[in-house]
């Protein structure tokens, strides 16, 4: 177990550094000049070339890279160009605006996901199954701003019975936070739907068909106790993994949602960052939900190793 | 995800054990029976009937469409559906049913070209990761792995807007963030071959490390990689459409059904939600084809 940690501590180092050259790579270094985007084409070169000598972007990449994550490991993340302050206060409201988001998304897909899952394994080759695998793929590839609009345009447009902005206004009371949240929150689930629901299938099917399950069924024990007990607790570790690594795909769905539904969320920080060109807001955004990202796969392997005591003694666990 | 890939080859592998070389190459490539398959089930019927009829819009686009999807008709702006102009109008009086019809145009030239490079690079990252092994194996291997922990959108989603969304970035920038995928998906399936007979007996036959990767395991994986082509052209479809949703993807005023729903879905509150509602279900269709499509073949390959 401890080489498993080890070797998922050093992935997760190998990561967050892979992270931090992209995001400097692409944010300060493909962009070109910072001066000229900030002062416009009618400024002169000298004032460019001034400016660039403020911000410290005239230097060499290797020491201009070495003070940006040294200010990154100091908890600087740099200041907004459009804002002219630091980037940090927006980011860190953003996050939480998302986090509620996603955790409304979740706790809506991963019940629907793990029972449709389970009863298409259960009724594994049948048109159930066949059903719930096929929508579930179908919906899973299906743009959230696609299924969002179709979603505006019947429940917001025509039916009138849910708000079309996520934005409760300042003050709202959990309740009305939580309604307007409901809409935005269903083009992620659909999209999530599908992965979870098909990682929870393959998991029951493998373990109907093992030995375990085989013995437990001989000895006369109730279908019911033998699905409950043996079933799913073995078929639903994989899930977990899943569940952590769609985070990912989670988050590039929250820039489309947030966008749509006009949600003051990181995704919709990053679109505004990204339509400004305002580089450090950008690299923030990206370098956090990164960080999240990472940090919700370690601590879906650390469950994973809580849950499935076979993995504390297996060593080099893949 | 990738685990799909890894499960057809499992078959070929163990039947087709102690074959020769020549054998299992023409098993794999030239036996008829899994098009025959294929062209049996529904799905994939389905499926490929909408990717034909988007590919027809896509090259005749111009000359099908009942309007110029450009051509501005200030007297009859957000128009309603009609006899006319069956999806209606926009704002700037363009006909709706002839902006999707060209649309599929610029989707339809990105998306797999940006998969063909993302497979090729990949498959080639992956048979030398798999087939070589060893220290290169590891550092590689690594390095996907800790590439594959990042949000792949978002990764995308920067590099389009530092290098401005133009087509040509658009392909590239797509394909190399399908690379690492692949080449994962290719590893696992060369190590399921590695250690099998033909392999050996090609050794001992002294072909060089080219003609065994190119020649003998490349032609075996290859249900693997198609798999995982379909899968990522899929992905594509749905990444380059958001992108131009987003502005970071095909630019207006070429007709593109990702920009339009971005320049129109304001109106949906105005009621005109047919500028909207036609391109993203013209969107919705192409994807879930191609779902299909790659349902079908991974049935196919697996049964």
């Amino acid at each position: 177990m401890a080489t498993f940690l080890l070797k998922r501590l050093g992935l997760m180092v190998l990561t967050l550094f892979i992270l931090s050259l992209i995001v400097f790579f692409a944010g300060q270094v493909l962009p070109g000049d910072p001066g000229r985007a900030i002062l416009g084409n009618l400024a002169s070169q000298s004032a460019v070339q001034a400016l660039d000598h403020q911000l410290g972007v005239d230097r060499p990449l290797i020491t201009q890279y070495l003070s940006w994550i040294g200010g990154l490991l100091h908890g600087n993340l740099g200041k907004s160009y459009t804002y002219q302050s630091a980037v940090e206060p927006f980011v860190r409201a953003a996050l939480i605006n998302s986090l509620k988001l996603a955790a409304l998304a979740f706790v809506i897909v991963v019940p629907l996901g793990i029972i449709g899952g389970v009863i298409a394994a259960l009724y594994n080759g049948r048109s159930v199954d066949r059903a719930i695998s096929v929508t579930g793929l179908s919906l899973s590839t299906v743009p959230e701003f696609v299924s969002g609009i179709v979603l505006i345009v019947v429940f917001g447009v025509e039916l009138k019975v849910l708000p079309v902005t996520a934005a409760a206004g300042a003050g709202a009371s959990p309740g009305s936070q939580f309604k307007h949240l409901i809409l935005p929150a269903i083009p992620l689930v659909l999209i999530l739907f599908g992965y979870i629901a098909r990682m929870a299938r393959a998991g029951t099917i493998e373990a109907l068909n093992s030995d375990y399950t085989r013995t437990a069924i001989l000895k006369g024990l109730p279908r019911a106790t033998v699905i409950r007990r043996h079933v799913l607790r073995n078929s639903l570790l994989p899930t977990i993994t899943v569940i952590a690594t769609q985070t990912g795909y989670l988050i590039g769905g929250l820039v489309v949602v947030e966008t749509l539904f006009n949600y003051q969320g990181i995704g919709n920080l990053i679109f505004k960052a990204a339509q400004a060109k305002d580089f450090p807001m950008l690299e923030a955004g990206i370098l956090v939900i990164g960080v999240v990202y990472v940090l919700a796969t370690l601590i879906a392997d650390l469950l994973l190793i809580a849950l499935n005591p076979r993995l504390r003694t297996e060593v080099g666990h893949d | 995800m990738t685990d799909i890939a890894a499960d057809p080859l499992e078959p070929s592998g163990t039947t087709l054990g102690p074959a020769s070389a020549a054998a299992v190459a023409v098993a794999a490539r030239g036996t008829p029976a899994p098009w025959r398959l294929l062209a049996r089930k529904p799905t994939f019927l389905a499926g490929a009937a909408v990717i034909v009829f988007w590919i027809v819009c896509a090259i005749f686009g111009h000359a099908i469409a009942p309007y110029n999807p450009l051509a501005q008709q200030l007297l009859a702006t957000n128009a309603a559906p009609s006899g006319a102009h069956w999806f209606g109008t926009d704002p700037l009086g363009r006909d709706v049913l002839s902006r999707v019809i060209v649309g599929a145009r610029s989707i339809l030239i990105i998306c797999p070209l940006a998969t063909i490079l993302g497979t090729v690079l990949g498959t080639a990252f992956g048979l030398a990761m798999g087939y070589f092994g060893g220290t290169f194996d590891l550092i590689s291997g690594r390095i996907v792995e800790a590439v594959l922990a990042l949000p792949s959108f978002i990764v995308a989603f920067l590099f389009l807007v530092a290098l401005g969304p133009t087509t040509i970035n658009l392909i590239i920038v797509i394909g190399l963030v399908f690379t690492p995928l692949i080449a994962r998906t290719v590893r696992a399936a060369v190590l399921a071959e590695r250690h099998l007979d033909y392999l050996s007996a090609a050794r001992l036959l002294g072909e060089n490390r080219s003609r065994i990767m190119f020649g003998e395991i490349l032609p075996n994986v290859m249900p693997a990689i198609l798999v995982e082509f379909t899968v990522r052209l899929g992905y594509a479809v749905f990444t380059v459409a958001t992108l131009s949703f987003l502005g970071f993807g095909v630019q207006p005023p070429t007709p593109d059904w990702g920009a339009d729903i971005a320049a129109n879905y304001g109106n949906l509150t105005a009621g005109y939600w047919w500028q909207v509602l036609f391109p993203a279900l013209a969107i919705a269709s192409l994807v879930v084809a191609v779902i299909l499509i790659t349902d079908a073949i991974e049935q196919v390959l697996s049964s």
